[in-house]
């Protein structure tokens, strides 16, 4: 689950990780509330104002039929109004939103923390995640502060250090000290840095979190060590667990009709294309999609029904494919193991049945526990719903419906 | 031979008493595999399916024999099982559980590697020794006894995939289901390797998906290693970037973990790579020049 940049630092600070501070706002007039109140904890009269989405690249993307950009420093309070009345209810295109961008809902706003004073301000990289190969989490740390690290990896290899931590007995003092030494750091800041590493390792594993990536981690002119932006994703699995995360989510930020089937429990994903499809299985609802792709049409989702499916889940899958009206087409692909493939064809004939008319033509490809009498059933029911059963034969009626629909 | 678990193998089912546990062990049973028991804590002493009940994964080694164990429990409990099973002395544990959280999994993971034991799993549909012994929840019929073995990390895409091969005539082995998560105990490269080195097994399916690095890894060990023809897929190839695609594990993170990426590397080294999952069985007739 993904969460905003202001609970991703909450969490920070609940386990002792300083951060750029900031109050979070969804009205111009609380924006400026917020901004007084970090003016005067601060003692600058300088804020920043970020767009709270969950896509990066905020700071360069741009507000559409605007230049406002998604985050701005600002030095008065009249400037704060104007740049939250231009980011709130506005949308925000950035290089991760895709074309159609995201709506600003909240800003964030922030302290100034790139103050002069003894000694210049510079920014570093670190990302905390799970290594998959290895097992284990890996910390991965660079220089190059503020920058897109896949640039980096693939420009400046040698300035990425990888630290694998042993998840039996978590980062060791020796590892904090290595990442913070490579940072060329000592004194105050390199003791900062390594009490800031040791402790967003400890809320990483705390709060059961996926991915962290703090870019940039300042140093700041009075070498104090804080996260200027966090990037937060956790375990679904784990989320269980966490309560205080979970009510962390935003619904906004997700797709409706992901949010939709999510309340179905059924595991179902957007995509832009004209063929609909529902599946049990996650590896075989990809095949399908695949499988749509070579008989010449687009998948427009992935949707997994699991073990399940019966007449309210194929009900519902049907409901909310029907929504996206890019939908030319509906392939069901449902491999019956426990799974009884004449009780999913009865599901498919009363979901039809309760729906009324399903204004696209639907391939029902049962193979399997009772794929004949599935067929069956289909065949009697007098919709217009075509069987089959080998999974060849889906493709080649996929093409066929395609053809005649003239999509293809 | 076939690989992992045979006639021979003694199972326990761990969460034997729940819906899930009781449902697939009578299944299990069924297809002849011999159960000798099942593990439920706090409910030693009963009789479940007619097999004993027992408290602890150890008194069901020390008074069945145990030496094969096949998880139920819910997620939050699963990577104790796990590693109770391992310190039990069960010599191949096969988790079908979705959902454990990552954290739990790790630990889990480097707990038992220094065990004498095989995790295969989570998330998945487990190990089958066609006609001979099922330890999971793959539906026995479509299993035809024969010379092919199966690795996937998709439970209903390895059905497909044997049905396919059953339908063209070719029988199995042993499939290997290793599980959509995105840390297992058994990779795609040693369970590759299980049934390169078994005698019985003529030659290889080899089903991935998106994410990670295994179906590479396993590809190049392939053509260092391998003496038997294998044919793969890679499930995804029209998924987006980001986005999680029901499975915890099956996410394009950069530009190595696509489909394409993981066909190319594949067919470069000597994979006969399918585009279409709807040609696995013909292919693999074409591979063994039985075409």
């Amino acid at each position: 689950m993904n969460i905003h940049e202001y609970q991703g630092k909450e969490i920070l600070k609940k386990y002792g990780v300083r951060i750029q501070d900031g109050i979070v706002a969804d009205t111009p007039a609380r924006a400026i509330e917020a901004a007084r109140t970090m003016m005067e904890r601060s003692g600058s009269k300088f804020v920043v104002v970020k767009s709270q989405i969950h896509a990066g690249g905020r700071g360069k993307g741009k507000i559409v039929g605007s230049e406002q950009r998604g985050v701005q420093v600002v030095n008065s309070l009249e400037k704060v109004e104007t740049v939250a009345t231009n980011l709130l209810g506005n949308v925000l295109v950035t290089i991760q939103t895709g074309p159609e961008g995201k709506r600003v809902n909240k800003i964030y706003v922030a302290e100034d923390a790139y103050y002069p004073g003894a000694s210049e301000p510079k920014e570093y990289y670190i990302s905390i995640l799970l290594d998959r190969a290895k097992g284990c989490p890996v910390i991965i740390s660079s220089t190059e502060g503020g920058m897109d690290i896949e640039e980096v990896a693939e420009h400046q290899p040698e300035k990425i250090m990888k630290t694998w931590i042993d998840p039996r007995v978590g980062l060791q003092g020796f590892q904090a000290r290595q990442i913070a030494f490579s940072f060329g750091l000592s004194g105050v800041a390199f003791k900062e840095m390594v009490k800031f590493v040791t402790a967003l390792y400890t809320a990483y594993t705390e709060s059961d979190a996926a991915m962290f990536e703090i870019n940039p981690v300042l140093k700041t002119s009075d070498d104090k060590i804080l996260a200027v932006d966090a990037k937060v994703d956790l375990d679904d699995n784990a989320l269980y667990r966490h309560p205080d995360l979970v009510v962390m989510r935003d619904t906004n930020e997700e797709d409706p009709l992901e949010v939709e089937a999510g309340e179905n429990n059924l595991n179902y994903v957007k995509l832009d294309g004209n063929v609909g499809c529902m599946v049990n299985g996650a590896g075989l609802a990809m095949g399908t999609m695949d499988l749509i792709k070579l008989s010449g049409g687009e998948p427009a989702n992935f949707l997994d029904v699991g073990g399940g499916a019966n007449a309210k889940t194929v009900e519902a899958g049907f409901r909310i494919i029907l929504k996206d009206p890019n939908v030319k087409a509906i392939l069901i692909n449902i491999f019956g193991g426990i799974v009884r493939c004449d009780r999913v064809a009865t599901g498919v004939v009363e979901a039809y049945k309760a729906i009324g008319d399903i204004p696209v033509p639907i391939i029902v490809r049962l193979q399997g526990t009772n794929a004949a009498e599935g067929a069956q059933i289909i065949n009697e029911s007098g919709l217009k719903v075509y069987s089959v059963i080998e999974f060849k034969e889906a493709a080649a009626k996929v093409s066929e419906v395609l053809k005649e629909l003239g999509v293809n | 031979m076939s690989v992992l678990v045979n006639k021979n193998s003694k199972v326990i089912v761990q969460g034997f008493t729940g819906s899930e546990g009781s449902f697939h062990a009578q299944q299990m049973i069924e297809y002849g595999t011999n159960v000798v028991g099942g593990v439920t804590p706090g409910k030693g002493g009963q009789t479940h399916l007619d097999r004993p009940v027992f408290d602890t994964v150890k008194e069901a080694v020390e008074k069945a024999q145990a030496d094969v164990s096949i998880i139920f429990v819910p997620p939050a409990f699963a990577a104790d099982a796990i590693m109770e099973a391992a310190e039990a002395g069960i010599k191949v544990i096969v988790c079908i559980t979705e959902g454990i959280p990552t954290k739990d999994m790790m630990i889990a993971k480097s707990y038992i590697s220094t065990k004498d034991c095989r995790l295969i799993g989570p998330n998945c549909p487990g190990v089958m020794t066609a006609e001979a012994c099922k330890v999971g929840i793959m539906p026995g019929f479509i299993f035809k006894k024969g010379t092919i073995g199966i690795v996937s990390k998709s439970g209903t895409l390895t059905y497909e995939a044997v049905d396919q091969l059953t339908r063209v005539g070719l029988g199995q082995t042993t499939a290997i289901g290793i599980g959509g998560d995105p840390i297992i105990g058994t990779n795609t490269k040693e369970a590759v390797e299980l049934l390169m080195n078994d005698p019985e097994t003529e030659a290889i399916v080899m089903i991935g998906e998106i994410g990670g690095s295994m179906e590479a890894d396993a590809a190049h060990w392939i053509k260092e290693h391998g003496t038997k023809p294998v044919v793969g897929f890679i499930a995804g190839q029209t998924a987006p970037k980001g986005r999680r695609m029901g499975h915890a594990g099956a996410i394009v993170g950069g530009a190595d973990d696509t489909a394409a990426a993981k066909m190319r590397i594949m067919r470069e080294c000597g994979i006969h790579v399918v585009e279409s999952p709807a040609l696995i069985g013909e292919t693999m007739l074409k591979a063994l020049g039985r075409a």
